[in-house]
């Protein structure tokens, strides 16, 4: 197993507050990594510096081997990155916003095309293609955030609540897109949905207060007879229940 | 960035901005260039009541268009999008500045019937006209880089407007006999500095057809410090 994306000691302080404190873990392919937390904890602030968004305070993280702060165009070049809120332009139209980030990333006439429409066909937006983005759906912007993402089959995704604001059956398809996807890939998804770890991740990562509580397979997690739930309320309150 | 001026681009034409700037643009330009200028009864067959108002009206227009360059994109959190795309922040610093800077070239050449009616009427010096054309882009690319770094410091575009807005008007005032005269009484040494940086100032020498390297340099180097300043800004301010 090689690891796609390696933490390493990764903080990050604003001011005196310290939201990333010392985060080290590393991602192989074939990998979930489920990244769990309360609000606040430090979820999109890890993932921001390892999109190459925000500088880190100390430490780096590599996604295959390029360093995020010493050659970010290249380690963002193996990423794709949804952020938080699934951010795109509102007055793009779906079609031309994929194609706008998939000539960002080099893809040209036929190639493009193919492209946009397989990550529109994955992410079921084919029958909104020519619709402005701002008249969609909450669930369908979502979509088109991760649409953005797999473009270019990066080897490493990093999905910051993929599953936000989908309904039931949405979320369905994002999770089975997700297993479909993870046997050649590193995926991190950050999530509040307990319920989505067992169902997609081969491994938690809980954080709080910055810090990493623990890191193990969702199954292991539950074998000790009390739910992921319990698990992660115990953890993250910071008292043993 | 070529791929992000035309995105830039085509979000000025997808939203009425980029037409109403155009309209009023062209409207104002007119206006004031046939009612303050004097265009006909002056008797001279050249565009200076033209070119004298543009830099007073790019004082006001050009902050409309640099606003939401940055301010925008922080407000939707697109900012995080683009610049986690593979490219280095200055390809998306220049790729913004550029298509905002096409744009007003749209608009200024659009201008076209006020040329054609000078040629009509008579027959003015169109090497003048044509300097005169460069010193209005060299003026509107000075603005645009300071609006744009100005932009890049909030995600409230009505703030980064009033903001860039007063910017500019200091750089357009830096050279008239206002503040010249009250700073050689006062600060004699400022004087000179403030003269040196006046955009207006420097646009004379375009409208008068005088294209000379020292403007041009001068212009070169206030764009380039803006969009350094703009890129600096992204640095440290990723997100609010």
């Amino acid at each position: 197993m090689t690891a796609l994306i390696e933490i390493d000691r990764l903080t990050k302080r604003f001011g005196s507050f310290t939201a990333v404190d010392d985060v080290s873990f590393s991602v192989a392919r074939g990998e979930v990594v489920g990244f769990l937390g309360p609000n606040g904890a430090g979820k999109s602030t890890t993932m921001r510096m390892l999109a190459g968004f925000m500088a880190p305070s100390a430490g780096t993280a590599r996604i295959c081997g390029a360093d995020v702060v010493d050659e970010p165009v290249k380690a963002k070049r193996a990423l794709g990155f949804l952020p938080e809120g699934a951010p795109t332009y509102p007055e793009m139209s779906v079609a031309g916003f994929l194609g706008f980030a998939g000539r960002i990333r080099g893809f040209r006439g036929a190639e493009l095309s193919r492209r946009v429409g397989r990550a529109m066909e994955r992410t079921q937006l084919e029958g909104v293609r020519l619709q402005p983005i701002e008249t969609l759906s909450k669930g369908f912007k979502r979509r088109v955030g991760l649409a953005q993402a797999l473009l270019h089959e990066p080897p490493v995704l990093v999905l910051d609540e993929p599953t936000d604001g989908l309904d039931p059956n949405q979320k369905h398809e994002v999770r089975s897109l997700i297993r479909e996807m993870a046997p050649d890939k590193a995926i991190i998804i950050s999530t509040h949905i307990l319920e989505e770890v067992g169902a997609v991740c081969t491994r938690a990562i809980i954080i709080a207060r910055g810090r990493v509580v623990v890191d193990a397979p969702p199954s292991v997690l539950e074998e000790s007879g009390r739910s992921l739930e319990d698990v992660f309320r115990s953890l993250t309150t910071g008292e043993a229940a | 960035m070529i791929t992000i001026a035309r995105r830039e681009l085509a979000a000025y034409f997808a939203t009425p901005v980029a037409y109403v700037f155009i309209v009023i643009f062209l409207v104002m330009a007119g206006a004031l260039t046939f009612t303050l200028g004097n265009f006909f009864t002056r008797g001279q067959a050249d565009l200076n009541p033209f070119f004298s108002f543009v830099p007073w009206l790019f004082l006001f227009l050009v902050p409309a268009l640099t606003m939401r360059l940055w301010a925008e994109e922080r407000r939707l959190g697109t900012i995080e999008l683009l610049l986690t795309l593979p490219i280095a922040q200055w390809e998306a610093v220049l790729g913004k500045f550029l298509a905002a800077w096409a744009f007003c070239g749209i608009a200024l050449a659009l201008t076209f019937p006020l040329w054609l009616t000078v040629n009509y009427l008579g027959e003015p010096d169109n090497g003048v006209i044509l300097a005169g054309y460069v010193g209005c882009m060299m003026v509107a690319g000075a603005y645009l880089a300071l609006g744009a770094a100005i932009s890049a410091l909030t995600k409230n575009q009505v703030v980064a407007f009033v903001i860039a807005v007063a910017a500019c008007f200091i750089f357009a005032a830096a050279g008239s006999p206002v503040v010249t005269s009250f700073l050689s009484a006062n600060l004699p040494q400022l004087a000179e500095i403030s003269r040196a940086l006046s955009v207006a100032d420097r646009f004379q020498g375009f409208t008068r057809g005088v294209v000379s390297a020292r403007d041009i340099i001068f212009f070169a180097s206030f764009i380039g410090f803006w969009l350094f300043v703009n890129n600096l800004v992204l640095d440290h301010r990723k997100a609010d």
